[in-house]
């Protein structure tokens, strides 16, 4: 079977347009790489600036830092700290930072800032935990946890609704002399979550304390809201400690889990801890490409995005020319259109995008206009073909100015950018249009003519989509499928489509 | 528009990327190319092979050598230039003969005239690559002026009519006779305004007529009817052609030829690959007529083959 043309040229085209395909997936759903072009990412950076006045001796201070964050990806972190030694680490509550100093004096500040982006495939991987043990506690507070331990039990019938009835019984305004006695007066929502962990425990359900950050808009001065993390046997569930309410807001982002405060410090007094919020948009490629750095590691340099930024200019025009040539091949042979040259209205179409498409295409007919009318004069100077050529070059360069210089004076300014039309084309096109109509007479010159610029149209058109602009430079792969395509249209056999109307007499007859 | 594809199909017309890749490309091989590409070429395959062609006179290959045209002309009246390796007519030059008082001066068909200067021009314009296909430096040929025979006088303006027949693997499958009009300006390419008339292949009798793609019964200059006309020497025509498949081992090949008053047939050129106007010339789609030889290859004499056209044909 191989040994057929088509049937290779199918399977190869296939077996392109799969790897294309699968690369293109792959980046756009795995490393995230937008399909679209105008897709923003928010990322949002995350600041704990600490203030303390430096007391005696040296000084070590530990701050908890985001570690595990479930719907969030840390894309970049760093720590203002002049002159202080810091280590971040992981520990038992997630992640620390240690600060640490020989001396210094006056008030301090240290800072640590967090980039983090949404990314829903992070969840919280940790295993599933032992049985915790049961705190033991003193009376007439055991008493009093094995009572309302063994009211909430008989009212649920899982972790999940022994939990939501163990905050219920909390939380309510009119409390039981138990909940009175284990919370203590005026509790806050940490308190109701902690003393939440200690029953949970009491009754072998394994229960953690954590606390993070609403993530919106801008604020100066984020609280620390504690979140309940249960453990149902199989996966953890979140709760929030004040409504009872299951579930983790896609907004919340963990800081550090267990019952340990925030910051800790050695030498130093008046600690103070302040949060601030700020989200921004991100370009969602860099963000893709930091992405990718993380998952690929140095393969992620084999990238466009690693090139130094004017090469990476120079291909997002170079990747676009493939796509012409496309756009060509597909006129040609398959619609059959008649145009000079092939692949040099892809150079024009490019020249299209500097002028825009409609000052393009006049520009253009009226440089080749000019340069036809005086070429036919050089005609009859009787000339050697490659002074002449050279010589409806100079004419060419030079009505070019003109236009420049006129269109300047007239203040329009589109007429300005015909000095990026590709002259030695536009010289070339004049001398086989010049051929053409002295050989085959000007209606054939014209209809060439018209169908050159028409293809260069359609192909400015096609590479100056916005989304194919911004599909062949993120997806770079995309080649593989315009190659596919390249390949299919290169075994096509069937009619083009003028060639219905070529071959219209046989159509006619058949009717008679 | 399914349905003109449909019905195209049923018709067996090839269309030119079917014809690229089914025939030029399978039956043709790249190496062959230049024998037909280069006219120079053909002639002198042909003539060693005792084929008749129109006499060469000379070739100028450098713009010094167009110094030698006065001299390589010399006592012809009528002569042709044209380029070795022209695509599609261009570049042709024909001087129809010399008026009789002037020196130095050259009759053109449509009655002007120019002067040797402008001669030598236009050959030196042909050697700088200007009608060749790659835009490639090439030669200039300056052959015999075929005479025409009389017999299509009637319907051709000016110019030389000629036979075109389309040769698959050494079987004539169709033939036209293109004649030049007015519009043609002397020329027999049928994109140039020529008329194609479609022949009957085992009778030599033309049929239908086509003039820029659309089907005509009449001359557009005369009004004279083009079918019914009788091509003289046929069967010799046939042979001709079918024999430049031996000639050039291209499977799938364009045979123009001539009749020429004194010498009978001639071989003007040939083509690797041939236009697709000659099927609505003949109102045949060409298909049905390629597919029927399409199997094993055939090495039977040219005598043999043209004996078994008519069943080869169906």
């Amino acid at each position: 079977m191989l040994q057929n043309r088509g049937t290779r040229v199918l399977l190869l085209s296939l077996a392109l347009l799969a790897i294309g395909l699968a690369l293109m997936a792959y980046k756009w759903r795995v490393l995230g790489f937008p399909l679209m072009p105008e897709r923003q990412s928010t990322v949002w950076t995350v600041e704990a600036a600490v203030h303390f006045d430096a007391g005696p001796g040296p000084i070590k201070l530990n701050l908890y830092i985001p570690g595990l964050t479930p719907g969030f990806a840390i894309l970049d972190e760093n720590f203002v700290s002049r002159g202080y030694g810091a280590t971040p680490r992981y520990v038992s509550g997630g992640r620390e930072l240690q600060w640490a100093k020989r001396r210094a004096r006056g008030a301090q500040s240290l800072y640590y800032r967090a980039v983090v982006y949404r990314d829903p495939t992070r969840v919280e991987d940790d295993t599933t935990p032992p049985f915790p043990s049961r705190p033991v506690l003193a009376e007439p507070f055991g008493t009093a946890a094995a009572i309302l331990v063994e009211e909430v039990g008989s009212r649920s019938a899982d972790p999940a609704s022994f939990t939501q009835e163990l905050l219920k019984r909390l939380n309510r305004p009119e409390r039981d002399e138990n909940v009175d006695l284990l919370l203590g007066p005026a509790p806050d929502a940490v308190d109701i979550a902690r003393t939440a962990t200690t029953l949970l425990a009491s009754a072998l359900i394994p229960a953690r304390l954590l606390r993070g950050l609403y993530l919106q808009d801008q604020q100066r001065n984020a609280q620390i809201v504690p979140w309940l993390m249960v453990h149902d046997g199989t996966r953890w569930l979140y709760f929030d400690p004040r409504s009872g309410e299951q579930g983790l807001p896609d907004n919340f982002l963990l800081w550090w889990s267990g019952p340990d405060n925030l910051v800790s410090i050695d030498g130093g007094r008046n600690l103070e801890v302040r949060f601030s919020v700020s989200s921004s948009v991100m370009d969602p490629l860099a963000l893709a490409q930091r992405r990718s750095e993380a998952h690929l590691g140095p393969l992620a340099q084999l990238s466009l995005f690693a090139l130094p930024i004017q090469t990476q200019a120079v291909y997002s025009v170079i990747l676009l020319v493939p796509l012409g040539a496309l756009v060509v091949a597909f006129l040609r042979n398959m619609i059959g259109v008649q145009t000079f040259g092939t692949f040099m209205l892809v150079l024009i179409a490019l020249a299209f995008r500097e002028t825009q498409l409609l000052w393009g295409i006049l520009l253009f007919s009226l440089l080749v206009a000019l340069g036809l009318g005086l070429r036919f004069y050089l005609e009859r100077l009787h000339l050697l073909a490659v002074p002449r050529i050279g010589a409806v070059l100079t004419i060419v360069v030079m009505l070019m100015l003109a236009v420049s210089i006129l269109s300047h004076r007239l203040e329009l300014d589109p007429g300005l950018s015909v000095a990026l039309f590709p002259m030695v084309i536009l010289a070339m096109t004049i001398e086989r249009m010049s051929i053409v109509w002295e050989e085959r007479g000007a209606g054939d010159a014209v209809r060439q003519g018209v169908g050159s610029l028409l293809v260069a149209a359609l192909c400015y058109l096609a590479m100056d989509l916005r989304w194919s602009r911004h599909l062949v430079f993120v997806f770079p792969e995309s080649l593989l499928l315009i190659l596919a395509a390249m390949l299919l249209i290169g075994r096509y056999t069937g009619y083009r489509l003028l060639e219905l109307r070529r071959f219209r007499e046989f159509l006619r007859l058949e009717q008679d | 528009m399914p349905g003109r594809v449909r019905r195209l199909r049923a018709r067996g017309v090839l269309g030119i990327n079917a014809r690229n890749i089914e025939f030029v490309q399978r039956y043709n091989p790249r190496s062959r190319y230049p024998l037909v590409d280069d006219k120079l070429r053909t002639k002198r395959l042909a003539l060693a092979a005792g084929i008749a062609v129109p006499e060469l006179y000379g070739v100028m290959s450098t713009p010094h050598d167009t110094a030698r045209l006065a001299e390589l002309v010399a006592g012809r009246d009528a002569f042709v230039i044209k380029p070795a390796h022209g695509s599609g007519g261009d570049g042709i030059l024909v001087i129809a003969g010399r008026p009789a008082r002037r020196e130095g001066q050259f009759r053109l068909l449509d009655g002007g005239q120019i002067n040797e200067a402008e001669l030598r021009f236009h050959a030196t314009n042909i050697i700088s690559g200007r009608y060749s296909l790659g835009g490639h430096r090439d030669q200039a040929i300056i052959e015999y002026c075929v005479q025409p025979d009389p017999v299509f006088a009637g319907v051709s303006d000016r110019g030389v009519p000629d036979v075109r027949v389309l040769v698959f693997r050494g079987y004539p499958v169709l033939a036209m006779l293109r004649l030049p009009t007015r519009e043609s300006r002397g020329k027999a390419n049928l994109h140039q305004g020529a008329i194609g008339v479609g022949i009957d292949l085992l009778t030599g009798c033309t049929t239908h007529a086509v003039h820029h793609d659309t089907a005509i019964d009449e001359h557009p200059d005369t009004g004279l009817p083009v079918s019914g006309l009788e091509v003289p020497h046929w069967s010799q025509l046939l042979e001709l052609a079918a024999g430049c498949y031996e000639l050039t081992g291209l499977g799938y090949l364009g045979v123009d030829l001539v009749l020429d008053r004194r010498h009978g047939p001639l071989i003007l050129e040939l083509n690797a690959r041939p236009g697709l106007n000659i099927q609505i010339a003949n109102r045949v789609g060409l298909r049905r007529r390629l597919a029927r030889l399409a199997g094993a290859a055939d090495d039977r004499p040219v005598a043999e083959r043209l004996a078994r056209l008519a069943e080869r044909l169906g």
